[in-house]
């Protein structure tokens, strides 16, 4: 909840919508970015078993 | 010692349960809200907050879904638009019916009694698929002459105003309300997103193509998502520190689980999945007999029943990545994207 701002709730409410889209681009992002470096690095480690 | 208001034990149980959550559904192609509420209603959240903190949990992984599938096929988007409208109306019935229940003091029993039969009727579905599968029946295809008698008999009303479909077909606008009316209205009433019967009310009931269906649900689900959580959001019933410890865990599972497609078998682990939907139900069933005998005895269990179910699940997908990954090595090749 977004409960600090003194805001209407309708505007609390968008601003909750927005928070959350903008969250899970970057989790989507930044997931994807970890995945393109790991993916290597794990094909190395199985690659020398 | 509390993190953003949460014991640390909580917090390490909202993004270790987020991540589970999103291995079992990146793998078997579902969004999860289902398993999140109850979860919170067992964790004695508000029934409000629960549903609410669902639905924008929801919200969040359909993002990911369509960020996923940005070229998401076909998609209707009259049909998308209208599916919105009606969707939307649902969920906030659905909403102020809970608010409703909320002040009557019997919304976390109705919730509750909702998930029990939801989550033994999906466990059901998964039980029979694994039978069937046994018997060596694994015909999956589903063509025109699948659709159930009474499927067929809905799509022959042509009640003015028809619309016409981007498939060519024309539905009649009631039927369209009836069906996605009914889907948000459920959706707003429990907090799952509603995938797992909108697209197949789109498929069977409307008559939209099925690779149509897919694309056209994603699209009405996402906006119907976000107005869910705008609709809890207004009053302050969505705790978005929860929703985001679970999208944080949620967002990488679902990244193993998709992948695991391509190494493990799900006919494997289907029957696993069935049974983890019985006890999940069954863990639910018990809070609310706790609930109404008014002893916190069971809770332990119920919670155990509900999260290890996925926990141990989850875990046996993991473990057969690890095990075919160092059996196959560098020689394993990935299966297409199916799209889906």
């Amino acid at each position: 909840m977004i409960e600090s701002v003194a805001l209407p709730a309708p505007v609390q409410a968008l601003l909750l919508v927005g928070v959350i889209l903008v969250q899970a681009v970057a989790l989507y992002a930044g997931y994807g970015v970890l995945e393109r470096v790991a993916t290597p690095l794990i094909d190395t480690i199985t690659d020398t078993r | 010692m509390e993190i953003f208001g949460l014991s640390l034990a909580l917090l390490v149980l909202f993004v270790s349960f987020g991540f589970m959550v999103g291995v079992l559904f990146g793998f078997f192609g579902m969004g999860g809200s289902f398993l999140i509420t109850p979860t919170l209603l067992l964790l004695d959240y508000p029934a409000s907050v629960a549903i609410g903190s669902g639905l924008a949990f929801y919200f969040g992984t359909s993002v990911i879904a369509v960020l996923k599938h940005y070229d998401i096929g076909q998609v209707d988007y009259k049909l998308g638009a209208i599916l919105f409208v009606v969707l939307s109306i649902g969920i906030e019935l659905g909403s102020r019916l809970v608010f409703g229940l909320e002040a009557l003091g019997i919304a976390g029993l109705v919730t509750g009694v909702a998930y029990v039969v939801l989550l033994a009727g999906i466990g059901a579905l998964f039980l029979r698929r694994a039978s069937k599968l046994d018997d060596g029946d694994d015909e999956e295809d589903i063509d025109d002459e699948d659709i159930p008698a009474i499927g067929q008999q809905i799509q022959s009303y042509t009640v003015p105003p028809m619309i016409s479909l981007t498939s060519g077909g024309r539905a009649s606008l009631w039927t369209i309300s009836g069906a996605g009316g009914s889907v948000g209205l459920v959706s707003g009433l429990i907090g799952v997103g509603g995938g797992f019967i909108r697209m197949p009310a789109i498929y069977y009931l409307i008559g939209t193509p099925l690779t149509a269906a897919v694309g056209t649900s994603l699209f009405a689900g996402l906006f119907s998502g976000a107005f869910g959580t705008f609709t809890y959001g207004m009053s302050g019933s969505v705790d978005l520190t929860v929703v985001s410890l679970l999208l944080v865990g949620s967002a990488l599972g679902a990244r193993i689980g998709s992948a695991a497609t391509t190494t493990v078998e799900e006919d494997d682990v289907i029957v696993y999945f069935g049974i983890m939907m019985i006890l999940a139900s069954a863990g639910i069933a018990l809070s609310e007999l706790a609930n109404w005998l008014g002893t916190g005895a069971l809770d332990l269990v119920s919670v155990f029943l509900l999260v290890g179910s996925s926990f141990a699940v989850a875990s046996m997908i993991l473990y057969q990545v690890v095990t075919s990954t160092g059996k196959s090595g560098p020689s394993a090749q990935p299966e297409a994207d199916s799209g889906d």
